[in-house]
């Protein structure tokens, strides 16, 4: 078994202040385990009393090694490990490497995968921000938001899980389209969400949006000007809650959201509270994409037919030898990409993910690296902490919006 | 109405004490607050509305070890983090229980590699896994029960025995 070192004051000598040293101010270890760090956090904090003078995120305690393992598999097999990196957005990452797969060895995707990708990737959506209400409110002991988000989120969940088969870590996305249409109720189980949900929103909104004690916890606190925001690179809900207008579906469409009709919220105070305000109204933009893109859906394949890349359906197999040949050939040896790099980003419900993808000639990449949007994002977090009370700093790290699978990966 | 229309007027219960002690361990046992990853989200789900963890005695997850009865792994776990996770379970008083939830936490998972434990049961002593990646709440919920079994069976004298 390790041992637990000990570790003593002198060790973080050049993080806090020379007060610390002296013992006029108190260090202070949050987490990794604490149930309002989101995860295996852990944050060294210096407090005057109870004001926060240093605030250190240490992380790590959930580094998988993703990247490594991608690169020791092929291109359909290193798909699994996205779902798996940022886990409140499985749909958002398999597109992002789909699209990087798909740029690199040069894949049209159908318009019918295209508008079930938007349609997938904007319920995903939808779940993540459900999610993070949910802590929040629990975070501010708002218990029953957690409650109502939750059973919220499994009207989603059991949309994935009829296209899929899986609640959560779906691969559905597969480079060249989806993995297989969806069935019929798929259209139903959507319509019956986009009419329940607007009036759940409300229901939200009348529990927060003006409660004198979640606006107490929450208002001017953390606040974030837009200059230091993109210098950190910060992206998603919480550089627009800084009144910078950039969202990756408007300013680099991706997957045909050009043609949906849809506003990108900014506020411009740059608080706790109106990163909770962009969040709520971007679920009403969200409901709106999913309608249009349910809406334009055309009947049609739902991935390419280029053979190479994408595998045979199981009926021909027994009746075509090419078939037989290219599903033996897909599944054992994959498919060669060319040596290039590309990069692909998404707007993921936290901000940009990106991926950059090498290939090297072969069936497996030979570097995968991930831009994700919690680590920038929680770069900026003992920035923005420092002068605010203990109780404020649960907040301002739940408005954040971090998953410590993005950061760690 | 229930135990008192089946009793009578008696009002005396006879069982034995390992019984009473096994049931009340099994009614109220309650689990750390403590998510890894993202079977942690399911663990959530299995706490929320829908499927409602509190009726099987999980009123409360405890933030703290020291008040909790369960560890419910819910995650993989880093190289980085082994050692935390045993100086909690270190933390728990007795007895107490594991439940590795999840293919990363019983097994490592799809992630054989440098930086993660390759089953959480390299690190602390597992009394039920639970298969899955992630596993569904319902799963989970089973894992739960099983481990009710298994602790109903306790007997005094292997306890004496373990903690001797």
């Amino acid at each position: 078994m390790t041992q637990i070192e000990e570790v003593s004051i002198e060790q973080f000598k050049h993080l806090v202040s020379a007060r610390a040293l002296t013992g006029e101010t108190m260090l202070l270890n949050m987490g990794p385990q604490h149930p309002s760090t989101h995860g295996v956090l852990r944050l060294l904090l210096e407090l005057d009393g109870e004001i926060i003078v240093n605030c250190i995120p240490d992380i790590g305690y959930l580094h998988t090694g993703i990247e490594k393992n991608m690169e020791a598999k092929t291109y359909q097999k290193a798909e699994v490990m996205t779902d798996r990196l940022d886990y409140m957005n499985p749909m958002g990452n398999n597109l992002a490497y789909v699209m990087a797969v798909e740029k690199l060895v040069d894949l049209d995707v159908p318009v019918r995968a295209q508008g079930l990708r938007v349609i997938l990737v904007e319920l995903q959506r939808i779940a993540s921000h459900l999610v993070w209400l949910g802590s929040v409110g629990l975070d501010l002991a708002a218990m029953s938001m957690f409650l109502y988000c939750f059973r919220e989120r499994e009207l989603i969940l059991d949309i994935f899980e009829l296209v899929s088969g899986q609640r959560m870590m779906t691969t559905y996305f597969r480079p060249g389209g989806v993995w297989r249409d969806v069935p019929v109720e798929f259209e139903k189980a959507v319509r019956d969400f986009l009419k329940i949900f607007p009036a759940r929103i409300d229901e939200y909104e009348k529990l927060l949006t003006k409660n004198p004690l979640f606006l107490d916890r929450m208002l001017g606190l953390g606040i974030l000007d837009s200059a230091t925001a993109l210098s950190y690179g910060v992206t998603g809900p919480t550089l627009r809650a800084s009144g910078v207008n950039w969202d990756l579906r408007k300013a680099r469409p991706y997957s045909g959201y050009e043609q949906y009709d849809f506003n990108v919220p900014v506020l411009t105070e740059g608080d706790t509270y109106a990163r909770y305000l962009v969040h709520i109204q971007e679920f009403r933009e969200s409901l709106k994409i999913i309608e249009q893109a349910l809406n334009k859906l055309p009947f049609g394949p739902v991935h390419s037919e280029n053979r190479k890349f994408v595998p045979p359906p199981r009926s021909e197999i027994g009746v075509s030898m090419e078939s037989l040949i290219h599903h033996f050939k897909l599944w054992t040896e994959g498919f060669p990409a060319p040596k290039a790099s590309v990069y692909s980003a998404v707007e993921s419900p936290r901000g940009e993910l990106g991926l950059l993808l090498e290939g090297d000639g072969g069936p497996k990449p030979l570097r995968v690296h991930l831009r994700t949007p919690s680590f920038d994002n929680l770069s900026v977090l003992s920035h923005i902490v420092n002068g605010h009370l203990v109780a404020d700093l649960v907040a301002i790290l739940a408005s954040i919006d971090i998953v410590l699978g993005d950061i760690d990966r | 109405m229930g135990v008192e229309q089946k009793l009578g007027d008696m009002g005396v219960v006879t069982t034995t004490l390992e019984n009473v002690v096994n049931w009340s361990r099994t009614n109220a046992m309650w689990p750390m607050l403590f998510g890894l990853a993202c079977c942690a989200i399911e663990m959530m789900a299995a706490q929320a509305s829908n499927y409602d963890m509190s009726r099987f005695g999980m009123e409360l997850m405890r933030a703290s070890p020291r008040q909790s009865d369960l560890m419910i792994v819910a995650g993989r776990v880093s190289k980085k983090m082994g050692p935390v996770l045993r100086r909690l379970y270190d933390q728990m008083p007795e007895p107490k229980w594991v439940i590795a939830m999840g293919d990363c936490a019983s097994c490592g998972g799809v992630f054989n590699n440098y930086a993660i434990f390759q089953g959480v049961d390299e690190v602390v002593p597992v009394d039920v896994y639970v298969a899955g990646c992630p596993p569904r709440p319902e799963a989970l919920i089973h894992g739960v029960l099983t481990l009710y079994e298994k602790v109903n069976k306790e007997k005094f004298k292997d306890l004496a025995e373990k903690y001797k």
